[in-house]
C-alpha cells in the first residue's frame, strides 16, 4: 500500500548546518498494516512523515501508495490518498468554522469542490452519526465554531476528519503528545477504534513507548536518520517497554564506543 | 442624504469585495484602488463607443477578474509579498486605464446607461427613494451571491484557505488557487462597482479609485464593529449596512462645513476610530445575542479550555474566538 525506495533527505546541504534526516530508508507497508515509529528527537519520523504526505521532497528514492508513484506530487495533491492529523490539537480543523462545515470540507476530499452548498440535510444527518462514534456529545453541536472546542476534542474531530473518507494512508504524528492524560488516552483509543473500522494503514509517530507498543502491528525504530529495529506481529507482542529502552542504550552504547575509538 | 445612501448602496459590491479578500483571505488587497478605476473606464469607454451599458458593466467585472488574477499570480506563483504585489497591480493599473481612457476623464452624461432611465424619472438622487429602493435591491442580490458562494463546497475551501492553510491543504485544496479565484472575485466586485459609480455620476476618471481600498477597509470594519461578524450571514450584511453609513458620514462631515478634499482624512480617521473603539473598555461589552449559539462557552484564544466557562454578563471578551468571518 505504502512503498517508499531509497528514501534520502538532508537539510541544508553544503553549509556547516547539513544534517542527514534520512538516509536511504526502505519500508513497505502492507494493506491494513498499523506501523508505530518511535526514535529519539532528530531520528528523521517526522521528515518521514513529511515526505510520504508531499510536504518536504525526498534528496533521493521514490514514494509510492496504491502502487501510484507520488514522489514528486505537494501535499494538496498527496492529500487525496491520505489523512493526516497533526500534533497541535489547532493544525487540523478551520477554527472559524463550525463542525458540520470542518466536516463537509473533510468530505470533499479529492473531489472537485463545486458550486453545490456543502451543508445539506442528508449530509447533515451523515456527520452527526459519524460524530457520535466519538462519544463526546459533539453531534448536537453542529453549528458551533471549532474554536470553541476543547484540545481534546478538536484533535478527535480532526481524526474523525482525516478518517472518514477511507484514505489509502492515515499519518498520525505525535497526535496525543499536546494533550493531558485522560484525552490523550481518549484520542488513543479512538485512534484504534476508527483505523479498524474503516481499514485504514496506518502510520503513527509517537514519542511515548507504551503506546508504540500496544498500538499497531508492527514497530519500527529509528536513529540518525534510519531505521535500526524493525519487529512485527508476535515479536512485537511480546516485547515491552524495557526491551525498547535496552535498544536505545544498545545505540548509544554504540555511539559511545565508535567515539572512543575515533579519539 | 439619499444621493449619499444611493452611493453607499453602489459602492457596496467594492465593500463586498474588499470583504472577500481582507477578512475571508485575510489578505490586505491594494489592487482596488487601480481595479476600481479599471471598471470605471472600460464600462465608461463601451458605452460611449454604443455598447449597451449591461454588457459593459459586464466587461468592467471581467476586467476585474483579471486585475486579481495578476495580483494573485504576482503573490503565489512569484512570491511576492501582498501588499506590495497589490500595490504593484494598483500602479501598472494606473497607467492601463489611462490607456483603456484616452484621457485623464470620459463624460457619460448624454450616453445612455443603466441609470439614464431612472434619472430621466426624476428617481433617482434627490427627491424619491425609488432609486434606493432598486439599488437596495441590487445590493441584496449581490450580498445573497456572496452569502450563497461562501456556503458552497468551493466557498468552505476559500474560508479555510483563510483561517488554516495548513489544515486546507492537508485535505487536497491547493491555497494558491484560492488566494487567485478569491482575488479574483474580489476585484471583479470592485470593477463593477466601479462601472456602476461612474454611470451613476455620469463620467469616470482616472483618479477616482483613489483611496478606494481605505473605504472598503472603512465600510468592513464599521459595519463589522457594529453588527458583529459571527456568521457570514451576518458578517457580509454588516458589510452592506456599512458601506451607506460610510457615506452617510461623509455627506454629514461634508455638510457640517467640511471641504471635499478632506473626505481621505476623514476616511482614515473612520477606519482608525473603528479599529481602535473596539478595544478600549466602554465598548468592549458585546450584547448577548452577538454571543455565540449553545453560547455558555467561551474560548481561550487556541481553544484549549476543556471546560464551558460561563463568561460574566459584563465582560465578555471581544477577541471570543469565533468572532471572525
Amino acid at each position: 500500500m505504502l512503498q517508499l525506495t531509497g528514501i534520502s533527505k538532508t537539510f541544508f546541504p553544503g553549509t556547516v548546518n547539513e544534517r542527514r534526516a534520512l538516509v536511504d530508508i526502505d519500508l513497505h507497508l502492507k494493506e491494513r498494516d498499523f506501523v508505530t515509529v518511535i526514535g529519539s528527537n532528530g531520528a528523521g519520523k517526522s521528515t518521514l512523515l513529511n515526505i510520504v504526505s508531499g510536504s518536504i521532497r525526498a534528496d533521493q528514492g521514490t514514494v509510492a501508495i496504491g502502487g501510484r508513484d507520488v514522489t514528486k506530487l505537494t501535499d494538496f495533491q498527496c492529500a487525496s490518498y491520505i489523512g493526516r492529523v497533526f500534533q497541535n490539537p489547532s493544525a487540523g480543523t478551520a477554527p472559524h468554522m463550525t463542525i458540520k462545515e470542518n466536516l463537509a470540507v473533510a468530505q470533499q476530499r479529492g473531489r472537485r469542490r463545486g458550486l453545490r452548498l456543502a451543508v445539506t440535510k442528508a449530509r447533515r444527518e451523515q456527520f452527526k452519526q459519524e460524530l457520535a462514534t466519538l462519544e463526546q456529545g459533539l453531534e448536537n453541536r453542529l453549528d458551533d465554531w471549532v474554536g470553541l472546542l476543547s484540545g481534546g476534542q478538536r484533535q478527535s474531530l480532526s481524526l474523525l476528519m482525516a478518517t472518514f473518507t477511507h484514505p489509502q494512508i492515515l499519518l498520525l504524528d505525535e497526535h496525543t503528545a499536546a494533550l493531558d492524560p485522560q484525552r490523550a488516552a481518549l484520542v488513543t483509543r479512538l485512534t484504534a477504534e476508527l483505523v479498524e473500522r474503516h481499514h485504514l494503514t496506518t502510520l503513527m509517530v509517537t514519542h511515548n513507548m507504551e503506546q508504540a507498543l500496544t498500538m499497531g502491528n508492527r514497530l519500527i525504530m529509528m536513529h540518525q536518520g534510519k531505521i535500526i529495529m524493525d519487529v512485527a506481529g508476535e515479536e512485537k507482542a511480546a516485547m515491552k517497554v524495557p526491551d525498547l529502552l535496552a535498544a536505545f542504550e544498545n545505540i548509544r552504547g554504540a555511539e559511545l564506543s565508535d567515539r572512543t575509538l575515533l579519539a | 442624504m439619499i444621493t449619499a445612501v444611493e452611493l453607499g448602496l453602489l459602492y457596496a459590491l467594492m465593500a463586498l469585495g474588499v470583504y472577500l479578500t481582507f477578512r475571508i483571505l485575510e489578505f490586505a488587497d491594494l489592487t482596488v484602488d487601480g481595479g476600481f478605476t479599471t471598471g470605471a473606464a472600460v464600462a465608461g469607454v463601451s458605452i460611449v463607443n454604443g455598447v449597451d451599458p449591461l454588457v459593459a458593466s459586464g466587461a468592467a467585472f471581467v476586467a476585474g477578474l483579471g486585475a486579481g488574477t495578476i495580483t494573485g499570480l504576482l503573490h503565489t506563483k512569484a512570491n511576492i509579498d501582498g501588499l506590495l504585489a497589490g500595490i504593484l497591480t494598483q500602479i501598472a493599473l494606473y497607467s492601463i486605464n489611462l490607456r483603456i481612457m484616452g484621457k485623464p476623464n470620459i463624460s457619460l452624461l448624454r450616453e445612455d446607461t443603466l441609470f439614464s432611465g431612472l434619472r430621466a424619472s426624476g428617481h433617482l438622487g434627490g427627491s424619491s427613494y425609488v432609486g434606493i429602493g432598486i439599488l437596495s435591491l441590487v445590493a441584496l442580490a449581490f450580498l445573497a451571491l456572496i452569502i450563497w458562494f461562501l456556503h458552497t463546497d468551493l466557498g468552505l475551501a476559500m474560508r479555510a484557505t483563510g483561517d488554516n492553510s495548513e489544515m486546507i491543504r492537508s485535505f487536497g485544496v491547493s491555497t494558491d488557487a484560492q488566494k487567485i479565484l478569491g482575488l479574483a472575485l474580489s476585484n471583479g466586485l470592485v470593477a463593477l462597482s466601479g462601472s456602476l459609480v461612474a454611470q451613476y455620476q455620469g463620467f469616470a476618471d482616472s483618479t477616482m479609485g483613489i483611496g478606494m481600498i481605505v473605504a472598503g477597509l472603512a465600510s468592513v470594519i464599521i459595519g463589522q464593529a457594529i453588527f458583529g461578524r459571527l456568521t457570514v450571514f451576518r458578517a457580509a450584511f454588516a458589510v452592506v449596512v456599512g458601506s451607506v453609513l460610510y457615506r452617510v458620514v461623509i455627506f454629514l462631515a461634508l455638510k457640517a462645513g467640511l471641504n471635499p478634499n478632506d473626505t481621505k482624512i476623514i476616511s482614515a480617521v473612520l477606519v482608525v476610530l473603528a479599529l481602535v473603539l473596539p478595544q478600549m473598555g466602554f465598548f468592549k461589552r458585546i450584547p448577548a445575542r452577538f454571543r455565540p449559539r449553545n453560547g455558555a462557552q467561551t474560548a481561550a484564544t487556541g481553544g484549549t479550555v476543556d471546560d464551558p466557562v460561563a463568561p460574566s454578563e459584563s465582560d465578555a471578551e471581544p477577541a471570543a474566538a469565533p468572532k471572525e468571518q
